[in-house]
């Protein structure tokens, strides 16, 4: 144990004074622009970056459990960005709301991570239960089609058009001025989002942690046959497990759609990529790791969109993923995994 | 002991069981034979070897395409025979190998973009790019390179587990897409606008020219692709390398343990993949005289993937028959073919559907068949003395159904919301059918089969290029979840 914590201690080290060059290069030598931009885009980072923690959790629970990457979870968070949006939609729109916004916004949240959270369910029990003991390449595919199948069915269902949120019209303009008002600006929805992610986030570890579902999900990841032996029902608990992590994408599909206005179907897919990334980073299968893996990689695609440009940013999260995989298989938070024979 | 009598192997008794020999497994097949007729041709079917198959089916599906026009061709045996290819190809990495390569469709993308860019002419961003190579420098040079692509990407993900690599090679093709699409600062992909003006196929060697510029010119010449691809895999899977790829493929540790160096014969493996891609591309971009970038996106992997897993993962004849069964069906599912083509296919595959669904009971087939067709009509008479607007919608161009669909599908006037509701509601039936057994599932199909027949008629046939997509989706989850290892493919039997 020793050795692994020294590890992780290393990585954040490393993570650290990288991190630091970075800012004191941005700051100080920054080309073009000043240190009001740099920290506009770290403020965008770090709102960014939670939506990505929150999708990266799903994915770390259910590779906790499972050892399986779950394709379906962007698309699940799409579903849920549209439940939402439905919501919205029926309560009488951004502009005209039926009941107070404070209510409005907690009835889009609540609708969407409980439409996600059955989804999930849904998924798991036809796509992947059946294939529990098939070889490791069949559920992957499985959920490929998951993915495929439910990309369409929205395009199918509702069209190719951009649905809009008006998320600012919605709640508010306004924000907090740090520095004065040529300085950085966080608009209260921001506040909103990061705190809502915080409080997800929170809540996910006092259930992993200390509820009599939290042990036996740990148990189950540590060995499902054991789990079983101890009267632990791994089914309920897989299942279970994929409820939260789903309704966790829900939720985050909200955000996206208050923070960023626009969704349509195809917004699922590389949200994913991005949500798996994180996971990776961070160490999967780990929940800090996912939390930390996906502020990670909303900062760097904030700061890669603000100095080189939106399509730059993409391939640049790409390479960080190829570089940790090849210097860190184990994420920066997770613990090198022991093959057993 | 020299005067030991041998063993008897007549006698079946505990002490003369041959050391060696498992009864249980030599009896495998005959337990698992099959009476009748489809068992006479299961049993002339198996007993050929492979090659014998593939000598038999590569023509059975190939030249019938030839009598027909030009277009046909084009839309069906062109892309059959490309995605044959790529099928064969992908199922090298998939099949023989077990890595999941969700990037394949970049090496294609690759292969294409470096003919369209050896033998064409297009300038961009104040580069002018004028290179005429003959057809057979700049296809070696498309396979090679990607080949060398696949080295790389394979070596860059050699440590990783299965899903890793899945995950990996995802983005990459996803980084493909983004780059040929708007990345590239010195113009060489032209964006979204592609490569448009590309030679065709100009062999000119030792002073002989000959150009390819027909659809039936491409179609012979990727028939020769297919069957040379076809004898080099063949041959391949059987040679010692072949081998190596199904035993790290079953268990990498124990290869590696037995001296096979995995991570190299994994980066072989996909390598070579890429090399087939690349020679599928740019064969493509040729007959297409172009290479876009969305040619080359996910939809275009999901249909690969749908010709292996349908075709059976590992199998050489699966994949030319993966191919067919999914080019046509895709390309009948297009908004430009005769929607009534689509009808046909649709409600065949039903039929097929619900056969199988069925297939150990006639008594219930027949119960769930009669009353589908009953609560049909029913459905549609209560209508129409309740609710006259269910049924005064008209029908999209029904052709030879139409008195047939207008007599037992509800068609609603303005149906849209209608038929979303039903799509919904659809989807819950078709999970509860799942879930249920024995003659409660009997009990639910009717409706299904009304309610899917009323989705498809308002909402399904206006969009099939869409609807294509949600169903090979659902072939994709389907397929695994029944039958795994697809047509062709011989079921694994899990030793613990």
């Amino acid at each position: 144990m020793a050795s692994t914590s020294r590890q992780v201690l290393g990585n954040l080290a490393g993570l650290g004074v990288l991190l630091a060059i970075w800012v004191v290069y941005a700051v100080y030598f920054s080309p073009t622009q000043g240190w009001t931009f740099f920290f506009q885009l770290t403020v965008n980072g770090i709102i960014l970056g939670s939506i990505y923690a929150l999708i990266a959790l799903g994915y770390s629970l259910v590779y906790g459990i499972l050892k399986l990457l779950n394709f379906a979870h962007g698309d699940v968070y799409m579903i849920g960005s549209f439940i939402g949006f439905g919501v919205l939609t029926l309560l009488g729109g951004p502009l005209s709301p039926a009941i107070p916004v404070a209510l409005l916004v907690l009835c889009m949240f609540v609708a969407a991570m409980l439409g996600s959270g059955v989804l999930g369910l849904a998924i798991e029990r036809f796509a992947y239960r059946p294939l529990r003991d098939a070889p490791r390449i069949a559920p992957l595919i499985s959920a490929l089609g998951v993915a495929f199948f439910l990309e369409n069915s929205v395009l199918l269902l509702f069209g190719a058009d951009y649905r809009n949120y008006d998320g600012y019209e919605l709640i508010s303009y306004n924000g907090i001025h740090l520095g004065g008002d040529a300085g950085v600006f966080v608009s209260y929805l921001g506040v909103l989002v990061i705190s809502g992610a915080l409080l997800l986030m929170v809540a996910l570890i006092a259930l992993v942690r200390w509820s009599r579902f939290g042990k036996a999900m740990r148990a189950v990841s540590f060995d499902r046959e054991a789990a079983a032996m101890m009267g632990i029902d791994p089914d309920r608990v897989i299942a279970i497990t994929f409820l939260v992590g789903s309704a966790l994408g829900g939720a985050a599909g909200v955000m996206f759609g208050l923070v960023y206005s626009q969704i349509y179907y195809l917004i699922g897919f590389l949200a994913g990529l991005k949500g798996f990334t994180a996971a990776v980073v961070g160490g999967i299968g780990s929940i800090p790791g996912a939390m930390l893996g996906g502020l990670l990689v909303g900062l760097v695609e904030s700061w890669a969109k603000g100095y080189l440009n939106g399509n730059v940013a993409d391939l640049v999260v790409f390479g960080i993923l190829i570089g940790v995989m090849l210097l860190r298989p184990s994420g920066l938070l997770g613990t090198p995994a022991l093959q057993k024979v | 002991m020299a005067d030991t009598p041998p063993p008897n192997p007549d006698q079946p008794t505990p002490a003369n069981t041959e050391i060696g020999v498992d009864r249980w497994v030599s009896e495998a097949d005959e337990r698992r034979d099959r009476g009748g007729l489809g068992g006479r041709i299961q049993r002339l079917w198996g007993g050929l070897p492979p090659s014998g198959k593939l000598a038999l089916l590569t023509p059975a599906i190939f030249l019938p395409f030839l009598p027909l026009s030009e277009a046909t061709i084009y839309n069906y045996g062109l892309f059959i025979l490309i995605y044959a290819l790529l099928a064969l190809g992908l199922n090298v990495v998939v099949g023989f190998a077990g890595l999941l390569d969700l990037g394949y469709v970049a090496f294609f993308g690759f292969g294409a973009y470096a003919y369209a860019f050896l033998s064409g002419t297009h300038h961009e961003k104040g580069h002018e790019y004028t290179h005429h190579w003959s057809a057979q420098y700049s296809i070696l040079t498309a396979v090679v390179l990607c080949a060398v692509l696949g080295l790389f990407l394979g070596s860059s993900s050699r440590r990783l587990l299965g899903d890793y690599l899945a995950i990996v090679t995802l983005f990459f093709g996803q980084a493909f897409v983004v780059f040929t699409n708007s990345a590239d600062p010195y113009g060489i992909t032209n964006g979204s606008n592609g490569l448009g003006n590309i030679d065709p196929l100009h062999f000119s060697a030792f002073g002989v020219h000959l150009t390819v510029s027909s659809t039936r010119g491409y179609y012979w010449f990727l028939f020769g692709c297919v069957v040379l691809v076809l004898i080099i895999v063949h041959l391949l899977s059987e040679s010692r390398t072949g081998r190596a790829w199904k035993a790290s493929r079953e268990d990498p540790l124990a290869a590696e343990l037995m001296g096979m160096p995995v991570n190299r014969l994994k980066i072989m493996a996909f390598s070579f993949g890429a090399a087939i891609a690349g020679l599928a591309g740019s064969v493509f971009a040729a007959a297409q005289t172009g290479a876009f970038p969305q040619n080359f996106g996910t939809q275009v992997l999901i249909l690969i993937y749908a010709v292996v897993i349908l075709g059976g993962t590992g199998s050489l004849t699966g994949m030319l028959a993966g191919a067919t069964a999914i080019i046509v069906s895709f390309q009948v599912l297009d908004s430009t073919s005769p929607p009534n083509n689509a009808r046909t296919l649709f409600y065949l595959g039903l039929i097929v559907g619900v056969a199988a669904l069925f297939r150990k009971s006639r008594l219930k087939m027949a119960v769930a068949v009669v009353s589908t067709i009953a609560l049909g009509f029913a459905v549609h008479a209560i209508a129409e003395a309740v609710w006259p607007r269910g049924t005064s919608g008209s029908v999209t161009s029904g052709g030879y159904l139409t008195g047939a669909i207008k007599d037992w599908v509800l068609l609603p006037t303005h149906a849209n919301r209608l038929a979303i509701y039903g799509y919904l509601a659809l989807i819950v039936l078709v999970v509860v059918i799942v879930q249920l057994k024995g003659w409660w599932r009997v009990a639910v199909v009717p409706p299904t089969l009304v309610l899917t027949a009323f989705v498809w008629e308002n909402l399904l046939i206006q969009q099939p290029a869409v609807t294509r997509y949600v169903l090979f989706g659902v072939l994709l989850i389907a397929l695994m979840a029944t039958r795994p290892q697809g047509l062709f493919g011989t079921a694994k039997v899990e030793i613990v």
